[in-house]
Formats: structure tokens, sequence, C-alpha cells
């Protein structure tokens, strides 16, 4: 399966976002998540499943004004 | 009298009326220092796509042990401001929003529209938004109809550093919200401009550019640290009446004959 991870295609194992987030590193890690657009909460990620063709934002703290 | 009664953000009191970006310093260590010097209260951070550096950030942060103000910033509509707020909050665990929706892209203006249609969604989902405004009274009137309990009026475009551009419209906005906590928010460039905007009875500043592009950001900090203690100090003295003609100070009575 294929889906569009922070504007870069990639090919996962993964079936649901917790298990794509675990396969791509990011298991431990502080991100928050949306899935084609709409926020998803890190307590849904587990029973949320991935299509081709998702679209997935991991998003991390970063520097602001 | 000036009106000299604490505004609170959303029931917290800050120690100091600074609110310090997290941008474009030339190092953690002196983004580090630049906070320590500055005794800011609010830190601003944003969220990103996540490449590599957001946990050592965030770590950083973290050590700062200041409020954490996430923004939307580079958000162009209201439907991206929303979804990049939900996110936020659950990132940084608080409520607090900075809710930016820009409508230009050479001004970085906000989008009044765009502005408050987000406002009215994250106010009624319980956030607690600062609404990065204009001096628009009319717009300040319907983000409060929104929910919104914090205004934060722009001096001048982000990053320009060029101070307070209409003291007027800023004054008057100051005037017609008095109990609504207001931070003088983008496009200052000197600590004079925050001691100014103290000065007109606004209760905090926030700022980024001006310390952390400084050849020195940590003095810089500190000058800010200063200003805004004095612009704040100076609002609750009651500053006298400026008037068009001169009055000498020195007393005329029993000036010599010579």
């Amino acid at each position: 399966m294929w889906i569009e991870v922070n504007g870069e295609r990639r090919t996962l194992a993964a079936a649901t976002v917790a298990a794509a987030l675990e396969e791509l590193g990011w298991s431990g890690a502080r991100v928050a998540t949306a899935l084609n657009g709409e926020f998803l909460p890190a307590a849904a990620r587990a029973d949320t499943g991935l299509k081709d063709g998702d679209r997935l934002e991991v998003l991390a703290p970063m520097q602001g004004g | 009298m000036a009106d000299t009664a604490a505004r609170d953000f959303y029931g917290a009191t800050l120690d100091t009326p600074l609110m310090l970006g997290t941008a474009q310093y030339p190092s953690p260590a002196v983004l580090e220092a630049a906070f320590r010097a500055s005794g800011a209260s609010v830190a601003t951070v944003s969220l990103r796509r996540e490449a590599g550096q957001g946990q050592a950030f965030w770590e950083i942060i973290r050590g700062l042990g200041v409020r954490v103000l996430p923004n939307t910033a580079g958000c162009h509509s209201a439907g991206e401001a929303i979804t990049t707020a939900r996110m936020a909050r659950e990132l940084f665990d608080t409520p607090w929003i900075k809710l930016e929706v820009i409508g230009h892209a050479d001004t970085l203006q906000p989008d009044p529209f765009g502005l408050l249609e987000a406002a009215e969604v994250l106010a009624a989902e319980g956030f607690e938004v600062f609404a990065y405004t204009t001096e628009d009274q009319v717009l300040a009137a319907r983000l409060l109809d929104a929910g919104c309990r914090v205004l934060m009026p722009w001096g001048a475009p982000i990053g320009t550093g060029l101070g307070l551009n209409n003291p007027y419209g800023l004054r008057c906005l100051r005037a017609a919200f008095p109990a609504i906590p207001m931070v003088i928010d983008a496009g200052l460039g000197l600590p004079s401009h925050a001691a100014q905007a103290m000065e007109m009875g606004f209760d905090a500043v926030l700022l980024n550019t001006a310390v952390a592009q400084a050849g020195d950001p940590v003095a810089m900090a500190r000058a800010f640290a200063l200003a805004v203690e004095a612009g704040r100090l100076a609002h609750m003295a009651d500053p006298m009446a400026p008037r068009e003609m001169a009055a000498p100070s020195t007393p005329l009575p029993g000036k010599a004959w010579l």
C-alpha cells in the first residue's frame, strides 16, 4: 500500500496510522497527526485504517513567532 | 487616572508582560540565553512536518519553564487554522492558541473573515484563543462576540520592525475595550516600540525577530525586558497630558532683574 507522508509517497506494510508511525520510526515521538486534512487524535490512531492514496501529515514542535 | 487594573490571560497572570518567539536565533544556545535575559513569561511555538529536529527543540522549550503559546502561522484559511489548532492542542497540551489566519502575502495582514470564522469554531471547542488581529474595532467586537477573551493587535506587519504603525488606531482600540487583555504582536523592532505599547496601556507585547536577528540577541532581550517594565510603570504612573504650547517648568516669580 502506498500513502503520502508529509508530502512524500511512501510504500508501507502498515494497515493503521499507529502502525504506520511505528514503521516510520515515530512511535515514541511527540507528534500530532492529520489524515486527509483532518486532525486525527492520538487516541484514534490505532483504530484508523489506511488505504492507497491517503495523505498523512505528521507534525512536530517547531520554532515559531 | 490611568486604568491600572490587572487583566489576566484566561485566568493566568504573567510574571512579566513579555512574550517571546522562538524562531530565527543563531543557535539553540543563544535562544536559551536570550529567553533567560528577557525574563519572558511566554514562548510562542509552531508545528511543522517532523524532519528530525522537533523532539530536541521541544526539550529546549520545556527546559525554559515558561508557558507555551502555539501559533497557526502560515495558515491562509479558517479550515487550515482550525486543523492546526486542534493538532497544537494535543501536541503542546494547552488550550492556548495564537490564531493567525493570513489574508495577504506581502503584509501578512490577518484575514478578518477567516479569522472570525476560525475563532467561532475554536472558542466553541474550548480553545483559549489569542486572536492575531488588526486595530479594527468592529472586528475586535466580533471576535469578542465569538468568544475570544484576548486580542493581539499588530503593531506593524510581521518581521518589519517598524513599530506602532497606527498609534491612533491602537489608542482607540485600547480605549474601546478597557477590560479586555491585549497584546501588541508583530512589527516591533526596538525596545522603545515595546515601551510605547506598554505606556499606551497594552497588557503585554509579543516579539521575535527584533531579538533573534539583533547582532547581540541576548543583550537585546535584556533591553526589551527593561523597556516593557519601564513602559508598564509609566502607564501605571499616569503620564502627563501633552500640550501644544511651551509651559515653563522653572517658576517665574523671584526671577532676578538683570
